[in-house]
């Protein structure tokens, strides 16, 4: 188990060397000079030359690229261009609001998502079973986009049930008032393709002998789905779910740009509106990391929840 | 007899995939005719009144506001026994304005499904809406198809070195979450346009494919008649794409439809947060973006015509693919 977590995080760093050079050649090299965009419409090669000298883009690609990855070691990203406010601010204070809905969102989504799975798993072939799937298929082809729109309209314009977009100060209200539509409006866009991935997990598992020697020995109905079969499909379940965190956080930005709550998604996309460079270098690199780590940590998982999986 | 006619016979078998695929050629045909021209050009003429309602609405009634309104400016001014010395150039600028447009074309109060601010015809919006998206998916999944094969040909065929080097290319792409690297490049690009579209969402989403094709090209590459065609001289590329992708090449069909539905999602975001196409070119996306607005107005027939545009469309391919994934790999079922 040591030996397996030691070379898993020794081959993080070809990944993560990997990743600092895809970022580097795709800001440093294909981005053009920043100093340009940085100094306006109205500058003297006097003030480019100055802030080149300060972002250190005057320097050879190797030095670059030394000064990236020292930045990265030391958390120090510098100053956002268009706020001026510190990189690592920025990360602090946006990942308060994008969990706070993204936390309950998941864990929400996805006893949803089982429930609704092991029952239409169980009804398999069924007419429930035939038209959940289509639902499913529908209700996955319609944009997010429109999920947020519509949602945003009629239940918190034209009905009043929810504040139409903001943010508070206190943790009991953000959650209960402002982070409740979009916990719903999450909550609906990830039901239908989790219901049809989880429906699959549940399948391989009611088709098992262990399934049919339970029923044998006369175990309840209630007891071989609640218990014997339950346990087995949670296993991909867990995983994927841990899988999914990473991308969440930076791709919550729709409902997080709708419902203007302060949280990383929107930072990214504010950030790539304005070309705040150290913003998004900052927030790829961190969340490439993440999903390393949380890779590792689901298959680890995988290994405690089913000790028949070898890690190899 | 041929693998794909039989594949073609299985295909036929299945009623909803037939449907789905006529749907589909439907729109194809939509994309193509306007493409060309040959319908929907004029999408751009504004032949309608701003936010003129669906025909079967019925034209808007002029509610009591709006004519209060209009009556209202004539009591102030002689209440505060102002006159503004501009009032009469400006209504005669205002009815030449007015006159003139009246005469070069009279604006339509209501349209077949509505109008947008300018007073375009959403059904025709939609129409070439569905051109630029369509084409998109279309383009930039064959654009991925073609990085995944031939990279995961190259990593499963020669094995070692060579798969080393495009797994780890691989696991650098997947590490970063795909939209995140979608906005990153486009950041970077900053430059809007279809092609950028293209690009970005082919560079950035062809590692799924890489991962099946690698996996069949290690399945194939000890097949006796690959040793066999190594016995007779065959070349190394010629091996992997003249013997080896066509006996794979429905693992790449597949996933090319698959990638079709995903990347028209992705275009309609990138486009609706106005990353995606140029500002001359509709979209889905940019009609989602417009609708934004009017939907707080009560215009709720842009929203609803690029919505069923995209839902039919997606469902159709999603339906397709999964007929055509039962046609191709009958084992599967």
């Amino acid at each position: 188990m040591t030996a397996y977590v030691a070379r898993r995080l020794w081959q993080f760093f070809p990944t993560l060397l990997g990743v600092v050079l895809l970022v580097f050649c795709l800001f440093n090299w294909v981005g053009g000079d920043p100093a340009y965009m940085l100094a306006g419409k109205i500058s003297n090669p006097e003030q480019i030359e100055n802030i080149r000298r300060q972002l250190g883009v005057d320097q050879p690609y190797a030095i670059q690229l030394w000064i990236f990855i020292k930045q990265i070691a030391s958390g120090d990203f510098g100053a956002s261009w268009s706020t001026n406010e510190r990189v690592s601010d920025i990360f602090v204070t946006r990942l308060g609001p994008s969990l706070t809905v993204l936390v309950p969102l998941l864990v929400i989504s996805t006893l949803l998502a089982m429930a609704a799975a092991m029952l239409v798993a169980y009804v398999r072939g069924s007419l429930t079973d035939r038209a959940i799937m289509i639902g499913c298929t529908v209700g996955q082809s319609v944009s997010i986009l429109v999920y947020i729109l519509v949602f945003q309209y009629v239940l918190a314009y034209q009905l009043g049930w929810f504040p139409v977009q903001g943010w508070g100060a206190g943790f009991a209200e953000n959650l209960l008032r402002y982070s409740a539509l979009p916990i719903i409006v999450g909550v609906a866009v990830s039901l239908a393709p989790d219901i049809r991935l989880y429906r699959s997990f549940f399948l391989d598992e009611i088709n098992q002998d262990y399934v049919r020697t339970a029923r044998a020995k006369g175990l309840s109905e209630h007891r071989v789905m609640w218990v014997h079969v339950l346990r087995n499909a949670a296993i991909p379940i867990v995983t994927n779910v841990m899988i999914q965190v990473p991308g969440l956080l930076a791709g919550a930005f729709l409902i997080e740009r709708f419902f203007s709550i302060p949280g990383i998604g929107r930072e990214v996309i504010l950030a790539v509106e304005r070309s705040d460079f150290p913003v998004i270098k900052a927030v790829t690199v961190y969340v490439a990391l993440a999903t390393m780590i949380l890779n590792l940590a689901a298959d680890l998982l995988y290994r405690v929840l089913d000790p028949r999986v070898q890690l190899k | 007899m041929n693998p794909w006619i039989l594949a073609w016979r299985r295909f036929c078998r299945d009623r909803l995939g037939l449907v789905c695929l006529v749907v589909v050629l439907i729109y194809i045909v939509l994309m193509t005719a306007a493409a060309a021209g040959w319908i929907v050009s004029d999408w751009s003429k504004e032949v309608g009144v701003s936010y003129a309602p669906p025909r079967f609405l019925g034209p808007e009634i002029p509610s009591k506001n709006d004519s209060a309104k209009r009556e209202n400016p004539a009591p102030t001014r002689d209440d505060t026994g102002i006159v503004d010395p501009l009032a009469k150039d400006l209504a005669e600028i205002a009815k030449e304005l007015t006159g003139g447009s009246a005469t070069s074309e009279a604006r339509a109060a209501t349209l077949a499904f509505g109008g947008d601010k300018w007073g375009r015809d959403v059904l025709k919006k939609v129409v070439k809406g569905t051109e630029t998206s369509l084409f998109v998916g279309l383009a930039a999944a064959a654009f991925a198809a073609l990085l995944g094969t031939l990279f995961g040909a190259q990593a499963g065929y020669y094995g070692s070195r060579v798969d080393d080097f495009f797994n780890w290319l691989y696991s650098v792409f997947t590490s970063i979450p795909y939209l995140l690297l979608v906005l990153a490049i486009a950041a970077v690009v900053n430059q809007k346009g279809t092609l950028t579209v293209i690009l970005i969402l082919g560079l950035t989403g062809w590692t799924g494919i890489f991962r099946l094709v690698r996996a069949e090209y290690m399945k194939h590459k000890v097949r006796e008649y690959v040793l066999a065609a190594d016995a007779i001289g065959a070349s190394g590329p010629r091996r992997m794409f003249v013997h080896i992708l066509p006996n794979v090449s429905h693992v790449v069909l597949v996933q090319l439809s698959l990638h079709v539905v995903l990347f028209i999602k992705s275009e309609v975001i990138l486009s609706f947060l106005g990353f995606g196409v140029g500002v001359d070119t509709v979209s889905w996306g940019s009609m989602l973006a417009e609708a934004q607005s009017e939907l707080i107005l009560g215009k709720w027939w842009q929203v609803a015509a690029a919505t069923a545009a995209m839902a039919v469309l997606v469902t159709a391919f999603s339906l397709f693919t999964d007929a055509l994934r039962d046609a191709l790999d009958p084992r599967l079922k």
